[in-house]
């Protein structure tokens, strides 16, 4: 017969709770400090990604565009050493939709093996449609999932899947904040995603918490948490493993252009695992829940 | 909440009804299976049939017709320099030649450009990725999944009508209406001032009177106008504005207009599947697959050239009626008002002058057009012609205002007289025009072909992606997601033994049925599409997990059947549950996300309901045809 893990993680969580606040604390300062980098989606400019067949100094190619006139162009290696990303915003008094024609001219000019990867520009009225979309996206799905909480758990559970989904979210945005790794569209992507898994696996931990205050009547509410993270803890790890295992060839071999995504999902992957297993059950543990507490939800409902 | 409760009861009890494991309800569970199966496999097929390098060869004449002899000319030109023809057919208005290799492909076509559109542009030769789907699954609606234009290699505009000055000018040139209609009634008005401000006319008088005989007058002439008195600059004044309807008529008008030309010159440019679509009320999108040079596109799409042919003005012509010009290093005074412009030209190719070998642009006006144009030179015999050849570029460019940072739009417009001859006969419908250079000429035979633009048009977006990234994109999301697949099977196997047999088997299930739906309803694969199909193999497997944990947990305390059957039972609830969010997530993704966003919400969205169905109805068939009919003792899980 199979038997199931006996781990006491309750008794463990007040470090784990000063670790999640030290953490959701760093976030927040990073964020605060050093501001998100958003990437072109949003600040609006043109970048140009262009090949050679041996490595490039940056130097060079940002030298060659002060010199012909092109302001606060960032120059840096992309993925290699012999891939150049240039970004520049919009300039002063130059038609903006052929910059980065412009500018590839101009590196081909002095080199002549440059090749073209990428050309991307964002208008400055499109760069701030896409932030306020952006900004509209995360608060409608923020907004559609307190109201499936609020729909789906009472009381006292709606709280800890609250208090873990903005843990989870402050910390995978603070990531980026602190590394200053450029936030842009498929980043957005990823947190909403992340938003969702978060919450899945909380719903998986507190259902299982729920029915066993109802099954196990003679335990006290630790030894019923214990228990349901112990019961959930397999699928919990194995689902996280499974999804950190794709996320880590994305982040190997899926390019530069995936990093970003892959990076905020996999931190919200590992940050949801610990999250549905630490903060929304010590919450709940911090609201004082007990069985009663459960029946006191269900009378309430029936009134309403 | 009470609310919640109730629906989780009865999903529990649909789930406990699907689950009273009777053999009727295994036998439909496993046709459920079967169907979806077969359907998957039909659907999903035809992405496994490479495409051929193809070329498409039309004829630049818009409606003009292929001859039935090019196909067996093709073939024997490209034979002859040995490239191997793979098959060659005509579909409608086309002909379609199929090769062997990318290289062949890329060759052929400078063999054909060189050939075909040696002496004049005759054809558009489209480098083209032909599909080699069966016929029998195309004809049962099968087709490969497109693939967007980071994997394909391509350039994605967005473009800004600027339908504010589609009003303006409706707005100048009714004004001009108006003034006349004033002075023919005798009412004075403030001549010297610009009418019109923003979007409305307005117009000062001396008096209330005036004003008020006036706002009559302007009334009855215009249905088109809300005609209210206002003080102008002070003084009793009337403005007029646009009625809304009108206002509308207006923008649509310019916006089809716009989006007719602008697919004309997409078709020019030689792209095998462009798309040329209106986005939201004053933008257009424009998808080019396989074209590298953004620069020349741009040149193509956005720009304006037209001709004006004017006669040269006589010695006694008033100074206020003509325009001077300078002509090859000298003055030309030309009239100011047209004989006849580009507007009316039906057809124009670029050619070369057969006793100079100049290029030269051939030209076929309209009815009207010719007729205007006879006229004119009949009457002008051993007089002068000019030709302006006029070309507007749009521009924007950024400005600081007071320190905010303010995008400023305009069109430079260039002007300048190509050609002045003397008229040695009364001309016609067609005629020849020399006097620019190659590259001109060829423009601006395709833009008079293609129509102008109504209004000027701006980027204000642009993503451009090489076809070594593109390629670079697929073969990074194709190993990543063969990586990741691999990662998990084996990890699946290892810890679920034949449970993780049947949990491969539903994830390959899952992939099947997510690529057939995405492939049916012509979804595009983009970059973070893959990612999304990548994620949703990780994910895929949560299903299958919580069933297996779960009839885990049963083991403990009841027999093998039972416990199958409970972890089912159980599980099904936590797993609508589990998905239901990350769904929500996707749609909100769907709707309000744009570009990359939009290709993972897609492939996330159906990959969450392809994991549910395989693992409620396929590992459950499953696990039912390995353990169902036989009693257990011991489960490999």
């Amino acid at each position: 017969m199979p038997s199931l893990p006996q781990i006491d993680f309750m008794a463990h969580r007040r470090v784990a709770m000063a670790v999640s606040v030290a953490l959701v604390l760093l976030s927040l300062v990073a964020i605060g400090v050093r501001g998100l980098s958003f990437g072109l989606d949003f600040t609006g400019g043109v970048l140009v990604e262009i090949g050679f067949d041996q490595d490039m100094e940056p130097e060079g190619v940002r030298v060659l565009l002060e010199r012909a006139g092109y302001e606060d162009s960032v120059v840096q290696n992309f993925g290699d050493a012999s891939t150049l990303l240039v970004r520049m915003p919009t300039q002063e008094g130059r038609d903006q939709a052929s910059l980065g024609n412009a500018l590839l001219a101009l590196v081909k000019a002095e080199h002549g093996s440059a090749d073209l990867r990428r050309i991307d520009f964002i208008g400055p009225v499109v760069g701030e449609e896409l932030r306020e979309q952006g900004g509209i996206a995360v608060l409608v799905a923020l907004a559609v999932v307190m109201l499936y909480i609020m729909f789906r758990f009472t009381g006292k559970f709606s709280v800890g899947a609250v208090v873990a989904l903005v843990h989870d979210i402050a910390i995978a945005v603070g990531a980026f904040a602190l590394f200053g790794w450029s936030f842009d569209l498929s980043v957005l992507a990823a947190m909403l995603a992340v938003i969702g898994y978060s919450l899945n696996d909380t719903i998986v931990v507190s259902d299982r918490i729920r029915e066993n205050f109802r099954v196990l009547r003679r335990s006290s509410p630790i030894e019923v948490v214990n228990t349901s993270l112990n019961q959930t803890l397999g699928r919990t790890l194995v689902t996280s493993f499974t999804t950190l295992l794709v996320l880590v060839s994305l982040l190997l071999v899926g390019g530069e252009q995936l990093r970003g995504f892959a990076a905020a999902l996999t931190i919200g992957v590992v940050v949801g695992s610990y999250s549905s297993i630490y903060v929304a059950a010590t919450t709940l543990l911090l609201l004082k829940i007990d069985r009663s507490s459960l029946v006191v939800a269900e009378q309430k409902d029936s009134q309403v | 909440m009470a609310l919640g409760n109730l629906i989780g009861d009865r999903l529990i009890r649909m789930g406990r009804e699907a689950d009273s494991d009777g053999p009727e309800d295994f036998r439909l569970r496993f046709l459920v299976l079967i169907i979806a199966l077969v359907l998957g496999v039909i659907y999903a097929a035809p992405n496994l049939f490479a495409p051929d390098y193809a070329l498409q060869l039309r004829s630049v004449v818009s409606d003009g017709r292929l001859s039935p002899q090019l196909e067996g000319r093709v073939s024997e030109a490209l034979t002859s320099r040995g490239i191997a023809i793979k098959s060659s057919e005509y579909v409608p208005d086309r002909l379609l030649v199929r090769f062997e290799s990318g290289e062949d492909q890329l060759r052929a076509k400078s063999i054909l450009e060189a050939w075909l559109n040696r002496d004049e542009t005759r054809y558009v030769i489209a480098l083209n990725l032909a599909s080699t789907t069966p016929e029998w699954l195309e004809r049962l609606g099968g087709k490969p999944m497109s693939l967007g234009l980071d994997l394909s290699g391509g350039i994605h505009f967005l473009l800004e009508v600027d339908l504010d000055s589609a009003v303006r000018d409706r707005l100048e040139s009714d004004a001009e209406n108006f003034r006349r209609v004033l002075r023919e009634n005798r009412l004075r008005y403030q001549a010297a001032e610009e009418w019109l401000m923003d979007d409305s006319l307005q117009v000062a008088f001396m008096d209330d009177a005036t004003r008020d005989a006036a706002e009559d007058a302007l009334t009855d002439t215009s249905s088109e106008y809300e005609v209210q008195p206002a003080t102008v600059r002070g003084l009793p004044g009337l403005e007029m504005r646009l009625r809304a309807e009108e206002l509308d008529e207006i923008r649509d008008y310019a916006m089809s207009q716009n989006l007719a030309s602008l697919r004309n010159r997409v078709n020019e440019l030689g792209v095998s599947e462009p798309l040329v679509q209106a986005a939201g009320r004053s933008r257009i999108i424009v998808d080019l697959p396989g074209v590298q040079d953004s620069a020349d596109a741009k040149r193509i799409l956005n720009k304006f050239a037209n001709l004006e042919f004017r006669l040269v003005a006589g010695p006694d012509a008033s100074a206020a009626r003509t325009e001077r010009y300078e002509y090859e290093g000298r003055e030309v005074v030309l009239e100011r008002s047209n004989i006849v412009t580009g507007d009316r030209v039906t057809n124009a190719v670029q050619n070369f002058d057969p006793e100079t070998s100049a290029p030269q642009v051939s030209i076929d006006l309209d009815g009207v057009g010719g007729e205007l144009m006879n006229q004119a030179t009949r009457n002008n015999v051993g007089n002068q012609m000019g030709i302006i050849f006029i070309e507007r570029e749009p521009k924007a460019t950024r400005r600081m205002v007071d320190g905010e940072e303010e995008v400023s739009f305009e069109t430079v417009e260039k002007r300048r007289v190509i050609n002045v001859a003397t008229i040695q006969s009364a001309l016609g419908y067609r005629f020849r025009i020399t006097g620019l250079g190659l590259g001109e000429a060829r423009d601006l035979a395709l833009l008079l072909r293609a129509g102008a633009l109504a209004v000027p048009m701006y980027i204000v977006e642009e993503r451009t992606v090489g076809a070594s990234l593109g390629q670079e994109n697929i073969e990074r999301g194709a190993l990543s997601m063969m990586i990741g697949m691999g990662l998990v099977v084996v990890f699946m196997l290892a810890f679920y033994k034949v449970f993780g047999v049947a949990a491969v088997i539903a994830l390959s299930l899952n992939l099947t049925l997510l690529t057939a739906i995405m492939s049916v309803l012509g979804a595009t694969l983009t970059l973070p599409g893959i990612a999304g199909v990548v994620l949703t193999v990780g994910m895929a497997v949560d299903a299958n997990v919580l069933i297996f944990s779960r009839i885990k947990e049963e083991l403990a305390r009841s027999p093998p059947q039972l416990a199958i059957r409970a972890g089912f039972e159980r599980a099904l609830l936590t797993i609508l549950d589990a998905n239901v969010t990350t769904f929500f997530v996707a749609i909100i993704l769907l709707t309000i996300g744009s570009g990359p966003i939009k290709g993972f919400a897609v492939t996330l969205s159906i990959g969450i309901l392809t994991s549910v169905f395989t693992a409620v109805v396929g590992t459950r068939s499953l696990i039912h045809l390995v353990y169902g009919r036989r009693s257990v003792r011991r489960l490999a899980i």
